[in-house]
């Protein structure tokens, strides 16, 4: 379980079946880092929201996987970007009950709920770049936690 | 200038204590090994600690050669910070505060500056001093480094305790076959709120609990997150097919509740443990009836 | 796990008839299109076998994101048009920590602990009256 695959990735999000790759890369990376159950289970989810963000809305495009430390508490940072039609209105976006496709209008705001970190950076035309982080524990700085 | 002749004759200040420092490694080190640092650190043998002693000395002597004496960034520490950060982890697990233990690594200053003089001797005055302000800066950033591993090394514990106080403080007993219970006690905060929460839950399910009691009876406030978390923990054990109940709300926090504008009216509560504990026997279609002779029926 | 990915396990589920009651066992990862079939096949078998119920254990499932979420409540609702009732049982406490946080609470969705408790709800919630209604837990 250790080493399979490592942390760091960048995995393409073009299929349903791509988003099962980021779920398990996910998953696997969070236990890596220490990551509990929950921490995890709540990561992947949000992972997963984001990838069919990018599949759905963005055409397709593709996940970052990245490890990083702030003061010595190990965390995950995922970065979800796709050269779509880009979101024209972000707050409508991350409301609860917003779609524009399938799904419960959970998505974009369901996984800022579920990460410690979240910016999302999208205008018509460029695309968008969402980029969450969240750590294996309570996190270093105090944030207002979900 | 006379100080650009010294500088050409023997380096600049810096360049001088890293060859110092290298220089006398082996001295320093077994001088370190006596400080308190070291000795109580690296009980097993002496000569550990003299290793260790060596180590932070060739990682200074590589600070003061890049010319960065007061970085505490610099490169040179990155190969010590680990041992560093155990030496400090040690002490304060000893009980040290991280201004004692950096009060112990001020005591390393001394007997290597001793060494300096004694090869700065029939140098200028001026030069020996610019050597020994070098060398004084140099350790005070050891200090940092050191300092800063040890506060590190203190967050880590405080927050291992803080969580093993919360499993502590968090007991999830059976009540009755298919009823479990938490008896909360103190201040609840979100963190405690969270703890609570997954230990509950993962109890409903090994102990394939139908029912399961939050019992704030002992909770002197709540706050909106904590609500919030409450009313969390009911949504989730619905999911998993159980159901929870609140009881004990005493009035303050049920003002408190009404006020915060949080809906509680979705939830199962009840005014005490006991009555908690009858309404889940009665859903399980346990009866509980006061023994009345030749009565004995229900169970 | 020697491979450093394994091959995403397709997610299997087999549905089960049992007398009158479809048992639904969600394994592993499902692609978004294979929860969708599964949302067609059980809503045909359901109308095909006059089922009186439908038991969708998830207790093999690591994770409900919102899709997975709807394709459920989406089986419930259908269900219920056609008469038979719907109970989701067996969810793991870390996947229900993370949709009640996701915002999805499936109100109105009858969940159970384990498949027994969710075929006893189904066997026998409709027909014996609340109170007092399982005195078997014998001696």
């Amino acid at each position: 379980m250790q080493t399979a695959g490592g942390v760091s990735a960048r995995l393409p999000i073009h299929s349903d079946l791509d988003l099962v790759w980021v779920r398990q890369h996910v998953r696997q990376a969070a236990a890596q880092l220490g990551f509990g159950l929950v921490a995890q289970t709540k990561l992947v989810t949000a992972a997963s929201e984001l990838a069919r963000n990018t599949l759905v809305h963005g055409g397709g495009g593709e996940m970052e996987c990245a490890p990083v430390s702030r003061a010595g508490v190990p965390g995950l940072r995922l970065t979800f970007s796709d050269e779509g039609p880009g979101i024209p209105d972000l707050d409508r976006a991350l409301s609860d009950g917003y779609t524009s496709g399938d799904g419960l209008g959970m998505g974009l705001g369901g996984a800022r709920r579920l990460v410690h970190e979240f910016r999302i950076d999208s205008s018509p035309g460029t695309g968008t770049t969402v980029t969450v982080t969240s750590w294996s524990a309570k996190p270093p700085l105090p944030r207002e936690e979900a | 200038m006379p100080e650009q002749e010294a500088t050409a004759q023997h380096g600049t200040p810096a360049q001088e204590i890293a060859d110092f420092l290298h220089r006398r490694r082996e001295q320093i080190a077994q001088r370190w090994a006596d400080a308190a640092l070291f000795r109580t650190v690296f009980t097993v043998s002496r000569d550990e600690a003299v290793e260790a002693g060596r180590a932070v000395v060739e990682a200074l002597a590589a600070v003061a050669a890049t010319h960065r004496i007061e970085d505490p960034e610099a490169d040179g520490f990155i190969v010590v910070r680990d041992q560093l950060a155990r030496t400090a982890a040690a002490r304060s697990r000893a009980g040290f505060t991280a201004n004692q233990i950096s009060l112990e690594v001020d005591a390393l200053r001394a007997p290597a500056e001793e060494l300096l003089l004694a090869d700065l001797s029939g140098r200028p005055a001026e030069q020996v001093r610019d050597r020994v302000t070098a060398l004084t800066v140099l350790m005070g950033t050891l200090r940092l480094v050191v300092l800063e591993t040890s506060l590190t090394a203190g967050q880590e514990i405080v927050e291992r305790q803080r969580i093993q106080l919360l499993e502590a403080a968090t007991p999830v007993i059976q009540l009755w076959k298919g009823v479990v219970a938490v008896p909360l006690i103190g201040t609840l905060d979100s963190a405690r709120s969270q703890v609570v929460m997954e230990t509950l839950l993962d109890t409903v399910v090994e102990q394939r609990a139908r029912f399961a009691i939050l019992d704030i009876t002992g909770v002197p406030t709540v706050d909106s997150l904590v609500a919030q978390h409450l009313l969390k923990t009911v949504a989730a054990a619905r999911l998993m097919g159980a159901e929870c109940i609140i009881s004990g709300i005493r009035p303050a926090i049920a003002q408190t509740i009404v006020h915060l504008g949080i809906d509680l009216s979705s939830v199962m509560t009840r005014a005490s443990l006991s009555d908690a504990l009858a309404y889940a026997l009665r859903e399980l279609g346990t009866d509980i009836v006061a023994h009345v002779p030749g009565g004995a029926e229900s169970r | 796990m020697t491979a450093p990915f394994p091959a995403p396990y397709g997610g299997h589920v087999p549905v089960l008839r049992l007398g009158g009651v479809l048992l639904v066992t969600f394994q592993g990862d499902l692609h978004d299109s294979q929860a969708e079939q599964l949302q067609q096949d059980v809503s045909e078998a359901a109308a095909d076998n006059r089922v009186s119920g439908v038991v969708l254990d998830l207790s093999g499932v690591e994770l409900v994101d919102s899709f997975l979420g709807r394709v459920i409540g989406d089986i419930a609702a259908k269900t219920r048009l056609l008469a038979a009732e719907t109970v989701v049982c067996g969810m793991r406490p870390a996947v229900a920590i993370t949709l009640v946080e996701l915002g999805l609470t499936l109100p109105g969705l009858r969940t159970a602990l384990s498949t027994e408790d969710a075929m006893r709800l189904l066997g026998q919630g409709s027909v014996s009256p609340r109170p007092g209604r399982t005195r078997q837990e014998s001696p």
